[in-house]
């Protein structure tokens, strides 16, 4: 985590942006990412926490990336540097959608 | 225990404390003339002696499974096992359905081999989606059971002249979808039937179910129609399924449909809980609403006869 976090200050700071870098939780819970839409803006960290007594991943739609499963209670954080929208789906429940929206 | 074909004869005291002794672990298959049927466990043995054989279908053992749903899915697992070493007639080999493991690790994959290899029984599997959430996406499924399969591990092969065909509709899913086969897929399917005689029994296995089960729950296969227009030509097709821990059927002309029990945890009907989760049942219920399936197939006749029994009768 303090890698990443390292890691979105350089991005803000490559940017010039004076703002601090942000995280934001999704909590997994009924098989349903929570909020199923967030907005951040770039260099926020995104979390996801999964509820559920069955693992689930986050895989991005194109696959550009994809988490390890998370077992109950284990996360996965992802630090957005450039605006655009991020749609991903659950790896083994691929019904299961969200979206990140990075704006500045 | 549930009986698709009940004993005409009526059912014996010794019979009934036999069934009660199946109850809980899975479900005994036969091929009947072609048509599986769920049999009682010992009704499907017992006739298999005299013509035709029984294999055995077990699914969802969920090994490195520890939530409060069962917190010993390896113990479970090993009860069914059991009852598959107990058999009076051993089966000719077993179908596992998939998610023989929780996350895919090498230490629950090694588990599981060693158990259910201890039955002594040939077993043919396919994936669940828990089966390929390793870092490599399935290659720890394929470095163990990938030999002589395609793709993402598909394969077919013929006993006691009836043809079977193991399907992968876990691997590469695509967001917003359901269960997929995917072209590849669909085009073996299509040319490792196209030779065969349409009065050829076939059975299909699978993970997810291949019929519409209950789709917002993701119980269900996108390209699943696709691949029973190759098998519509067929006098008698039968389709075994895991991935819902809990019985269903459906018959569809010459196609019939079954979903079978876990050996890990059950999970709840379509639309009665707000997720397809584990379901939490009281401890002592549990082992009745896990199983294992036999199916025997006699020669000259249509159905196959299943029979799903439990690891306990209540």
């Amino acid at each position: 985590m303090s890698a990443l976090r390292l890691a979105a200050l350089a991005a803000l700071l490559v940017l010039g942006s004076g703002a601090r870098a942000e995280e934001t939780v999704v909590e997994i819970a009924n098989f349903t990412f929570n909020p199923p839409e967030v907005t951040i803006k770039p260099g926020t960290t995104v979390t996801w926490k999964n509820a559920d007594d069955i693992p689930h991943s986050i895989v991005e739609d194109a696959t550009k990336f994809r988490s390890k499963p998370l077992d109950t209670g284990e996360t996965f954080s992802m630090t957005f540097a450039d605006a655009g929208e991020i749609g991903y789906f659950c790896g083994l429940h691929p019904h299961m959608k969200g979206k990140i929206i990075v704006k500045p | 225990m549930s009986h698709d074909t009940h004993d005409k004869d009526g059912v014996s005291r010794r019979h009934a404390l036999e069934c009660m002794l199946w109850a809980g672990t899975g479900v005994l298959w036969g091929l009947s003339g072609g048509v599986p049927k769920s049999l009682g466990l010992l009704d499907g043995a017992a006739a298999a002696t005299t013509s035709g054989f029984t294999f055995l279908q077990i699914s969802d053992s969920h090994v490195g499974f520890d939530k409060p749903a069962n917190p010993h899915a390896l113990d479970t697992l090993k009860e069914a096992i059991n009852r598959v070493k107990a058999m009076p007639q051993k089966p000719a080999f077993m179908l596992h359905t998939g998610d023989i493991t929780h996350l895919s690790k090498a230490t629950e994959f090694d588990n599981a081999a060693e158990l259910i290899g201890s039955a002594g029984v040939a077993v043919h599997y396919v994936p669940g989606e828990h089966d390929i959430v390793d870092e490599g996406t399935g290659k720890a499924y394929l470095e163990r059971y990938g030999k002589n399969t395609k793709g993402s591990g598909w394969y077919s092969f013929d006993d006691h002249g009836v043809h079977f065909i193991g399907l992968v509709n876990v691997a590469n899913l695509k967001a917003g979808g359901l269960g997929s086969l995917g072209p590849d897929q669909l085009e073996w399917l299509e040319d490792d039937v196209k030779d065969l005689s349409a009065s050829t029994p076939v059975v299909v296995f699978a993970h997810i179910p291949l019929w519409s089960v209950y789709p917002s729950w993701g119980w269900g296969t996108d390209d699943a129609a696709a691949a029973l227009g190759y098998l519509k030509r067929f006098g008698s097709v039968t389709v075994l399924n895991g991935h819902i821990h809990q019985l269903m059927q459906k018959v569809e002309g010459n196609v019939t449909f079954h979903t079978a029990r876990s050996t890990a945890f059950p999970q709840p009907a379509p639309g009665t809980a707000p997720s397809p989760g584990p379901m939490l049942v009281p401890a002592e219920k549990l082992r009745s609403l896990l199983g294992i399936r036999s199916v025997t197939y006699r020669q000259g006749e249509e159905a196959l006869a299943i029979t799903d029994t439990a690891l306990a009768d209540r």
